[in-house]
């Protein structure tokens, strides 16, 4: 009798800690979101979206020039490794038993789990060494490489979940191949892996090393790709670990920025997602 | 009778199929090219990492991975150091995350009401966005200074007897990168446990508790042993993260070169040398030192995953009425 009340009272406290490790693990993000709100959107205003930054001490500057540089950055590696992401997920969905396909799926593994400074130096021997200079290239390159994996997982797994009977219908109707696939299997498939792409585009629009000795970072407004570029998360760094006060304000408020956009694309995105499942059943 | 006429259907998909059609095999080709190319990037990856290090292998060789001294005025590289530190501050993210991130997925699969099982692990998922250089941002200017006000100095009064908590109070440390650590890794450990965790068959956690097993004696004697080798490879997948975190780590750390059994003190890592000095290193050597690290990075990073990948895997392939070894 005394034993089974005692084995109930260990359950019941067990039960316990897990409800105060889940108050652990939520206490973090609050407590980050708190902090970024209250020390980041007292130094938001129309100049710090529209005006590029001005030498410390002065004030009235703004992170145009790296609102500008991650879109640059990040809409040419979307450019690149979505559709890259996406061809090799309908290759290995379209065709799963070939060689290539389990390669493939096997290195997509390797290099989500790759880690960016990796690949960052990656893109320096690769791009920067060469052409003896820094450029957004290289670093859209270098994102590039980190969205594929992601885009290629989504989209084969996305394009396993639409029913076979669709696929054997327009093959019965007599559709070619190719046809089939474009048209009616991404197709339906199609509004998940568009979310998928941006959860992908979401996440490496946060990314700082591989940017680091690639894009560089730059003080001043620029549209020219094959130079050294500004990018909202390198702003964060730099404004970060630098010694005014001023610079920390800004840092605070360009990671407001940035985790605004990333977090509004990923809710968005995963938003999506369910509603699409909902929807099918 | 009107078989034989009539050409079999059978022949007719097979020729189609088979890639007759002009359109079939351009297709089949640009995605042929598509699909080559994750392998080809990654080659291409290992080859320039091989390359930009070619020069540092071949003066230290192996070892490399024993030399402590990482001077690049006197050209000088060993990685003693930025090895240890790596795995320090991977192993305690470990120590600290693991426990947590277990009783959340147990909590989330087996106790949680409905209600909120979707809510919480949203939530949690949602740390998983947030850029690596705002945890670093977070952790400078919120965490440091409520680590060196008040935790620090507690530890060092009720654990001071060992040597990991004496010894001066920085901010930055090895100990506050690996808190910083353990909440990056979090969200992916508890996300794949519990994905393993409901894949256990319903018919375990049913025979335990008709047993006469309590709710938590039916998880850890029969669901977590079910499941052991998918929450394992959860974690090694956690501590692949951990060993390749960048930012985050490089602003907590302190990036001090040196070996040091206090947690207060500043150290180093492999992804944070190659952040801090890579776009200013200015020697040949320096430069394949760097990539050398890289590419120790790779390997390492890419073992742990492996091993993570097949653990996983093993568990979400097992029938799910099968054997509990």
């Amino acid at each position: 009798m005394n034993r089974r009340i005692l084995r109930r009272w260990v359950s019941n406290f067990m039960v316990g800690l897990m409800v105060a490790a889940v108050i652990v693990a939520v206490l973090p993000l609050l407590l980050i979101l708190l902090t970024l709100i209250v020390k980041g959107a007292s130094s938001l205003s129309l100049n710090f979206f529209t005006r590029p930054p001005v030498p410390a001490g002065e004030t009235g500057g703004g992170v145009a020039h790296a609102i500008v540089g991650t879109l640059m950055v990040v809409g040419v590696a979307g450019l690149i490794g979505v559709p890259l992401g996406i061809g090799a997920g309908i290759y290995c969905a379209e065709y799963p038993g070939t060689r290539l396909s389990k390669i493939t799926r096997f290195i997509a593994d390797v290099m989500n789990g790759t880690p960016s400074i990796v690949v960052g130096v990656f893109a320096w021997t690769w791009i920067v060494a060469r052409q003896k200079h820094f450029s957004g290239y290289a670093g859209s390159a270098a994102l590039a490489m980190l969205m594929i994996p992601m885009v290629m997982r989504t989209t084969e797994e996305l394009i396993k979940l639409v029913p076979h009977s669709l696929r054997e219908a327009a093959l019965a109707l007599g559709y070619p191949r190719w046809r089939t696939s474009l048209s009616i299997v991404l197709r339906t498939a199609l509004p998940g892996i568009v979310t998928g792409s941006l959860l992908a585009i979401a996440r490496t629009a946060g990314e700082t090393a591989p940017l680091l000795f690639t894009a560089l970072g730059s003080q001043f407004m620029s549209f020219n790709m094959n130079e050294p570029i500004a990018a909202l998360p390198l702003t964060v760094f730099t404004y970060a670990i630098g010694p005014y006060e001023e610079w920390h304000r800004y840092a605070w408020a360009t990671a407001l920025v940035l985790i605004l956009v990333v977090l509004v694309l990923s809710i968005a995105a995963r938003l999506a997602t369910r509603r699409r499942f909902g929807l099918n059943g | 009778m009107a078989t034989s006429t009539v050409p079999g259907p059978a022949a007719v998909t097979a020729e189609t199929l088979e890639g007759s059609n002009l359109g079939d095999r351009l297709f089949k080709s640009a995605l042929t090219i598509a699909a080559l190319a994750v392998p080809v990037l990654m080659g291409f990856l290992v080859y320039e990492l091989y390359v930009g290090a070619h020069l540092a292998i071949q003066k230290y060789g192996v070892g490399f991975v024993t030399g402590s001294t990482w001077d690049p005025v006197a050209e000088q590289f060993g990685a003693l150091p930025l090895i240890f530190g790596t795995l320090l501050s991977s192993v305690l993210a470990l120590i600290i995350a693991v426990p947590l991130s277990l009783g959340v997925a147990i909590y989330l699969t087996e106790f949680a009401p409905n209600a909120i099982r979707q809510p919480i692990a949203f939530v949690i998922e949602l740390l998983a966005a947030i850029p690596s250089v705002v945890y670093g941002l977070w952790g400078i200017f919120v965490l440091i200074p409520f680590l060196k006000s008040a935790i620090f100095p507690f530890l060092r009064e009720t654990l001071g007897f060992l040597p990991f908590f004496q010894g001066p109070i920085y901010g930055p440390s090895m100990l506050s990168a690996s808190i910083i650590l353990a909440i990056m890794i979090m969200p992916f450990i508890m996300s794949v446990s519990r994905e393993v965790l409901n894949a256990v068959p319903g018919s375990q956690r049913e025979a335990a508790l008709a047993l006469g097993a309590t709710r938590w004696e039916a998880v850890i004697s029969t669901i977590v042993p079910y499941a052991r080798s998918g929450i394992i490879g959860a974690i090694i997948l956690g501590l692949g993260r951990a060993l390749g975190e960048t930012m985050a780590v490089t602003m907590l750390i302190g990036n001090r070169n040196e070996i040091s059994a206090s947690l207060f003190a500043p150290g180093y890592t492999m992804a944070a040398v190659i952040a801090n000095e890579f776009s200013e290193a200015a020697t040949d050597l320096h430069f394949a030192a760097l990539a050398y690290v890289a590419l120790l990075l790779f390997v390492v990073t890419f073992l742990v995953n492996a091993a993570a990948r097949l653990l996983i895997w093993r568990v979400s392939r097992r029938p799910s009425g099968g054997k509990t070894t």
